[in-house]
């Protein structure tokens, strides 16, 4: 008998999963809510099965994801009787740091970043699980599945360990950690096709829906709150539109799409030319920029 | 479109893992921008991004050069080669491909090794104008010694010697010599212009002589190793699920062969025989399941089984417990390999302690040859003896690749400093069992009343350790106690004449002194090594073959000024002339204890007040 593809990418995550569950002492799993992290908590589920996921789970909240995001997350929370951890960082609310007054760049080291590695020191995390997939982006597709971080959560591209079949070196000192990527091999087809599969649940804001939608630098955005200042340029336009990666709504576009299920979402993804991290700002502010986020502790 | 007849020919298509290897300008990653440029895996925005930085990096004038669709970080964007391993996505109607995108350089071996260890067939490049060089034979041994069976010679660049037949069965005639000795089960020869796109999806009019399958049509007839061969079930046991009172499952990823429910298996652990009650896959119950799968399985018996065991078929001897074994090994680190050196192994599921004892030889990748050599240095491949310090379950690595294969993990800094492949077990270490003898240490320490230890001096040449040790040894003399003091340049007159001072020469050194003392140790002596040892590896190699309280680390701190300063054999002197090579503190380091046991000033204090300090410290110790 051979594995179908997806049945080969099943049992790999779940096999790393497991390994970090037995060789690190406080291992959390990054949850961002979007479609990857739904994937990812479902495959954890199912390597612990009938027993409940030996982590917790985190949740970095810049404070600007979409509303609905948030109401997902604390019903796949209850509904699973999961341990979820939320963090913000309060010195960046404080400050009032946000995208539209800051700029993508600040806002995310800031209160992604940052937070990120304020939630990772003051819980002591020494494996962090994250949904991130090599077909993404060119700098992650040269990223370990066990990636190296040093005490200063830093990534160093040129000098990661050396992986061979699945024998991952999960050895660190103390202050150290590893972020240990699960879904390394599957695509977003894959990712997709194993929602539909699998009938696993995600935020409705994949799915085609009439919202309020501007349009601002080739972006369409929408205005999920007061909070995103629409300028006397820009009206306000109910359209169909859903989201193909959920992040921060002022620094998330929105695609123009019909498609109102999961089946419309594959089959519009086979017909697609845009690869998916197009809607997101972030990624392009100068030419290798996913690289020095990444370096600098981004997931 | 209908979408279940579309997931019905997805679940269809076979994964083929492919890793593709060239050298520097043979045009890799063109190539591979080119089969995903054909695929048609490349988006929009993904194109746009090439064209954009075509215009500030390319190669191909006003084309877009495929090859930036694929060199993913910035560092080789710039200099436009590949630095590290990429894997890439792809499909056809008929296959998923997942491709490890490997550099071609010398000093990236390791990368080659990284990317082969997961792929089912290679992808070897030749430059066409070229022809088979030196690093094509070292790409092919790599693939060949990391078990792959597939390959593909991709002869390249057939444009630009006009598609001419001759140049391609010369290469193809010289690549055949070259690999008589390999044991590849597939080998097709591709005439193809990754530039172009000739004879990779589809056939080339210009090549009309050439009446093979096309590049795609090679890789899609891949011979996907099959999972289920009888009496093969292996399960090396990851993470034992006790979620109730009234369950416990172990569950891991089956490495070879297939298993059902009912079935008798056994462990590395126990010789027992049991059955399989349950069998729960990650769709559910299963009644069998098969290699690659991740599976959690309950038996019909209580027995003792923890990570590191493995439960097998009864039937499978293949697989068997061993403390030692021969192995390949490809080192992958700057700071070289020394025999004897403690190292830690990663296997399928367990951390062991271990060592490399014999250096059989190492292997010149380019020309195939076996030379004789003391160490290995980075991107080095040697054949060797391993002991490890416990029995496990292992299996040779042309049995099955993930019980045979292990890494290698430097226990100070946790890199990843090399792999190996096992070969074969070595039968000594099940054979020569352990004396017992009657009368032991406790009884000789009992006659001699006194708690036998080593006292371990280090420190530079010149530091004092002698003269504070002779000194010691006549206090403890005059107070009765039974000693030996075992000195660096004595025991260099007689057990160890043999050895010189290089960096192996010098592990060795340490290791047999580090035995001796260990006899003397038995013997009832209290023992006192004055060596430089100056590796941290080595003194705490000596301090693992005895207890915690047999063994004091004593640092003598002179600084290497100081030494060099009173040099009472006018060592540092020659050593700075260039008259001494390999001279601890000048052309060799010395790296200082973390934390010793005591550490004596001798700026300060006279070597028989220093002394006397090591009495008190051995007395408030218990040891006299």
């Amino acid at each position: 008998m051979k594995l179908s593809h997806l049945a080969k990418l099943e049992s790999e995550s779940i096999h790393i999963i497991r390994e970090v569950a037995s060789e690190f002492e406080n291992p959390v799993m990054l949850y961002s809510i979007g479609k990857d992290s739904a994937v990812m908590l479902h495959l954890a589920l199912k390597a612990f099965s009938p027993g409940k996921l030996p982590f917790k789970l985190l949740h970095v909240d810049t404070t600007w994801k979409f509303k609905e995001m948030i109401k997902f997350r604390d019903e796949i929370v209850k509904k699973n009787d999961l341990d979820l951890i939320v963090h913000i960082n309060d010195e960046g609310v404080k400050n009032n740091i946000g995208p539209i007054t800051h700029g993508s760049k600040l806002h995310t080291d800031v209160m992604k970043t940052q937070a990120l590695k304020q939630a990772l020191n003051k819980y002591k995390f020494d494996a962090a699980f994250g949904g991130a997939r090599r077909d993404e982006e060119k700098s992650r597709a040269k990223e370990r599945i066990f990636s190296f971080r040093d005490e200063n959560h830093h990534w160093d591209p040129k000098n990661q360990r050396p992986e061979l079949w699945h024998l991952y070196n999960t050895k660190i000192d103390k202050g150290e950690s590893v972020r240990v990527f699960p879904l390394s091999n599957w695509t977003e087809l894959d990712v997709w096709q194993y929602i539909y599969q699998e009938k696993i649940e995600i935020v409705p804001l994949y799915l085609a829906a009439i919202r309020p939608i501007i349009k601002r630098d080739n972006l369409l955005l929408m205005v999920d709150d007061k909070r995103l200042d629409v300028r006397e340029s820009e009206t306000i336009k109910n359209k169909l539109v859903r989201f193909r990666t959920l992040g921060c709504y002022p620094l998330t576009g929105a695609i123009e799409s019909n498609a109102k299920s999961v089946e419309e979402i594959i089959l519009e993804l086979i017909q697609s030319k845009n690869s998916e991290r197009e809607g997101r700002a972030i990624d392009k502010d100068q030419i290798g920029s996913m690289e020095k986020k990444k370096q600098e502790g981004y997931f | 479109m209908d979408l279940d007849k579309f997931f019905q020919d997805q679940n269809k298509k076979k994964q083929v893992k492919i890793l593709t290897c060239g050298s520097v300008d043979d045009g890799k990653s063109t190539l591979l921008g080119r089969l995903l440029f054909d695929s048609q895996n490349i988006f929009l925005d993904q194109m746009n991004q090439a064209k954009i930085e075509s215009e500030k990096y390319g190669t191909q004038g006003k084309e877009i050069d495929l090859a930036l669709l694929v060199d993913g970080l910035q560092a080789e964007r710039e200099q436009g080669i590949t630095i590290d391993v990429a894997y890439r996505y792809f499909e056809t109607s008929n296959c998923k491909f997942i491709v490890a995108d490997t550099p071609g350089h010398e000093q990236y071996t390791r990368n080659m090794a990284t990317g082969a260890s997961n792929s089912d067939v290679a992808i070897i490049l030749i430059d066409a104008q070229k022809g088979v060089l030196e690093q094509t034979r070292r790409h092919s041994f790599i693939v060949s010694l990391l078990g792959i069976k597939h390959i593909v010679v991709a002869i390249n660049k057939m444009d630009l010697v006009n598609y001419n037949e001759n140049v391609f069965e010369t290469i193809r005639d010289e690549y055949k010599e070259l690999i008589s000795n390999f044991t590849f089960t597939t080998i097709n020869f591709i005439p193809l212009s990754a530039l172009k796109g000739d004879n990779i999806f589809s056939k080339f009019e210009n090549t009309n002589w050439y009446k093979g399958p096309t590049l795609i049509e090679a890789l899609e007839k891949t011979d996907v190793l099959d999972s289920s061969r009888d009496n093969k079930f292996s399960f090396p046991v990851q993470w034992v699920n006790r979620s109730s009172a009234n369950f416990r499952g172990y569950s891991g990823t089956i490495t070879d062969g297939k298993i059902s429910t009912g079935e008798l298996i056994t462990t590395t652990s126990s010789n027992k025989q049991i059955s399989v009650k349950n069998i729960y896959g990650p769709q559910g119950e299963l009644s069998e399941a098969y290699s690659g799968q991740a599976i959690t399985l309950t038996l019909s018996d209580e027995l003792d089984i923890s990570r590191g065991d493995i439960i097998l078929s009864t039937k499978n001897d293949q697989i068997m417990k061993a403390n030692q074994f021969a192995s390949h090994l490809i080192w992958m680190d700057q700071e070289p390999m020394l025999p004897e050196r403690n190292y830690i192994f990663r296997f399928n599921n367990s951390y062991i302690n271990g060592k490399i004892t014999d250096l059989v030889h190492s292997i010149n990748v380019n020309s195939f040859e076996e030379v004789a050599s003391k160490k290995l240095n980075l991107n080095d491949i040697a054949y060797c003896k391993v002991a490890i310090d416990k029995m496990h379950g292992i299996s040779s690595y042309s049995n099955n690749q993930k019980l045979g294969s292990f890494v290698i993990i430097d226990p100070y800094s946790n890199k990843t400093i090399g792999v190996g492949m096992i070969d074969h077990a070595l039968r000594r270490s099940s054979n020569i069992s352990w004396h017992e003898m009657s009368i032991n240490k406790k009884t000789r320490s009992e006659l001699n009343s006194q708690k036998p230890c080593v006292v371990w001096f280090t420190g530079l040449s010149g530091s004092g350790k002698s003269t504070i040790a002779n000194i010691l040894e006549q206090k403890l003399h005059t107070a009765g106690k039974r000693t030996y003091l075992l000195d660096g340049d004595n025991v260099r007159h007689g057990l160890n004449k043999d050895l010189g001072f290089t960096d192996t020469d010098r592990v060795e050194n340490i290791r047999r002194v580090a035995e001796v003392s260990k006899l003397m140790v038995d013997a009832g002596l209290i023992t006192l090594v004055s060596f430089i040892s100056p590796f941290k590896s080595e003194r705490q190699m000596a301090k693992d073959l005895l207890s915690s309280d047999e063994f004091f680390e004593i640092f003598v701190s002179t600084s290497l000024e100081e030494c060099e300063k009173r040099d009472p054999k006018g060592l540092y002197k020659k050593a700075r002339a260039g008259e001494l090579k390999n001279f601890t503190g000048i052309d060799s380091s010395y790296e200082e204890p973390e934390n010793p046991d005591l550490v004596l000033d001798t700026n300060s204090t006279n070597a028989e007040e220093l002394a006397d300090q090591i009495i008190n410290f051995l007395q408030v110790n218990k040891i006299i």
